[in-house]
């Protein structure tokens, strides 16, 4: 478990990061998302400890890492293993090599950093490969070597740092299908900073919205995405592109739970024809969110369209936004 | 035209294989002294700049300055200036002797200077992955720095030596022997044709075989 607290990070008068609080309950898989200048990479580099926080505590297994210094906090590093962007391998030294190097450092004697590199290797699937240098392998096998070094040294978090940037999309899932085999295997708890969107949907349990240098948003993803309303929900799960409204005006619709699977013929014989745009509807659990865009009649009393759809158990909200307005006119 | 005043080409080599011999055994004492001095040096300096392990400003710009120092003057000048140094310790200012303390001052700060750039191209993310498993910075500057840095430390030690020669010819020219002190003494100042064309093809054989070796080596060093 990692427990993040009050975490802030300033350089001079600029606060980079500014009270963040993150918690990642044993064998979960966090993320941290957001666009880039937010602080995600100071972020990670204040988790993994080559930063000192400003204040703020980073507790893992009830010690506060970041109250540490010198020798302590050298020790420490250990707790967090870390799989950098682009993998970060040394180029003169075999995958083997690469595994076995925190080993060296810090004095596991040879038999069992033999072993050990032998187990992580098989257990990211490259022990074909241990002797190969790091220019003979893709990007996708470096990063398998980079994070078996991460856990060379059996650190309790794995802080994966933008891991999957620059990969393509198969080595990303491929990736982040063996983060989540650790994950459940070794039950070790792992915080994943990223850009991407997909990463979050595929793999997090937990997601943050960092912008700013502020957690905006969070929460469990199955709770997040059933937010009716809230910028990382639409994120997370993004409406596709709405197609010309053919005169009609759009509305966005949300249903969460019990809603009857008739409904859209019931609102039918109040409202006149109801034309679909977009739909996605995701089941979270036991119960089902939905979230609709819909084209209805113009000349519709916009207070009676919102009470017909709340009987039926659905939020109804015309769209004002820029960009369907755009589409409207557009069409 | 070959002058009448050479030697003739059976007998250069009796002239010409002892002054290799103590070419040789200057360049390979400076340059134990270079790679000594200088190797370390240079990882003061890179390791105390902004990019480095433990920056620290003061530190950083005095041993920087002390370096550019050994590269400021012309070699002859700085062989001339350093004279009362050399005659200091060693009690003579001409053989073989009078050679070592100015090469090992413009060795040492060429050396410290190549292996700071060396050392520059190993990405900081790199030396980060050390960090953040709780290595030391001794094991980061040996297991990391080093290591990665290897083939440009062999190229850079290639140059030196090629430069080490070049200079040991150059310190011929104030008697401190050697190929160089054969070239200027007997090949330009006697005439011996002969002499001159040994020298010049010795000197050349030998840097194109150190040359040739060091890049041969950087090559297998890189992966």
């Amino acid at each position: 478990m990692i427990e993040i607290s009050g975490l802030t990070k300033a350089y001079g008068d600029t606060r980079v990061l500014d009270g963040i609080d993150l918690t990642v309950a044993d064998g979960q898989i966090a993320a941290v998302v957001g666009p880039s200048g937010a602080g995600k990479s100071t972020l990670a580099r204040c988790i993994n400890l080559l930063e000192r926080p400003t204040s703020g505590s980073i507790t893992v297994s009830g010690q506060d890492l970041a109250a540490l210094s010198g020798k302590q906090l050298r020790l420490a590093r250990r707790e967090i293993g870390t799989v950098f962007q682009s993998a970060n391998l040394l180029r003169r030294l075999t995958a083997a090599q690469n595994i076995a190097l925190p080993m060296r450092h810090q004095g596991v004697p040879e038999a069992e950093i033999r072993r050990r590199v032998g187990d992580l290797l098989e257990r990211v699937g490259m022990l074909q490969r241990a002797n190969h240098y790091p220019s003979q392998l893709s990007g996708g096998q470096r990063q398998r070597v980079g994070i078996a070094r991460g856990l060379a040294l059996q650190p309790s978090v794995l802080l994966s740092d933008e891991a999957t940037s620059g990969l393509d999309p198969d080595a990303t899932r491929a990736i982040l299908d063996l983060l989540t085999e650790l994950r459940d295997d070794l039950g070790v708890t792992i915080l994943v900073i990223t850009h991407e969107m997909d990463v979050v949907r595929s793999i997090a349990d937990h997601v943050a919205q960092l912008d700013h240098g502020r957690i905006v948003e969070q929460g469990a993803v199955a709770d997040v995405v059933r937010r009716s309303d809230s910028p990382l929900s639409r994120a997370l799960l993004p409406m596709p592109t709405v197609p010309a409204a053919d005169g009609r005006r759009l509305w966005t619709l949300r249903y969460r739970g019990a809603v009857s699977p008739v409904w859209l013929s019931h609102a039918g014989r109040d409202l006149g024809d109801i034309a679909v745009l977009a739909a996605l509807v995701e089941e979270s659990g036991d119960t089902s969110v939905g979230r609709l865009t819909v084209g209805l009649d113009p000349r519709l009393d916009e207070r009676r369209v919102v009470d017909v759809l709340a009987d039926l158990g659905l939020a109804a909200e015309p769209v004002t936004s820029l960009r369907a307005v755009r589409a409207e006119s557009a069409a | 035209m070959i002058s009448l005043l050479s030697t003739p080409w059976p007998d250069v080599d009796d002239l010409l294989l002892p002054a290799l011999g103590e070419t040789v055994r200057t360049v390979v004492l400076v340059m134990s002294i270079v790679v000594l001095l200088g190797g370390p040096l240079g990882l003061l300096i890179f390791n105390t700049s902004p990019l480095g392990l433990r920056p620290h400003r003061a530190v950083n710009v005095s041993i920087s300055w002390i370096a550019n120092l050994g590269r400021s003057l012309p070699f002859l000048v700085l062989m001339a200036a350093v004279i009362p140094v050399t005659k200091l310790v060693f009690g003579t200012t001409i053989g073989f002797k009078a050679a070592l303390i100015p090469m090992s001052i413009a060795g040492v700060a060429f050396f410290a200077r190549l292996t700071e750039n060396a050392v520059r191209e190993v990405p900081r993310e790199v030396l980060d992955v050390g960090l953040a498993s709780g290595s030391n910075r001794w094991q980061i500057v040996r297991g990391i720095q080093l290591r990665e840095a290897l083939p440009g430390l062999v190229a850079g030690l290639t140059l030196n030596v090629i430069a080490m020669i070049e200079y040991s010819a150059i310190a011929g020219a104030i008697g401190a022997g050697g190929i160089g002190y054969l070239a200027v003494n007997n090949g330009y100042r006697r005439f011996d044709d002969h002499v001159m064309i040994a020298c010049i093809v010795v000197l050349i054989a030998m840097v194109q075989a150190i040359q040739f070796s060091g890049d041969r080596l950087v090559r297998a060093l890189t992966h």
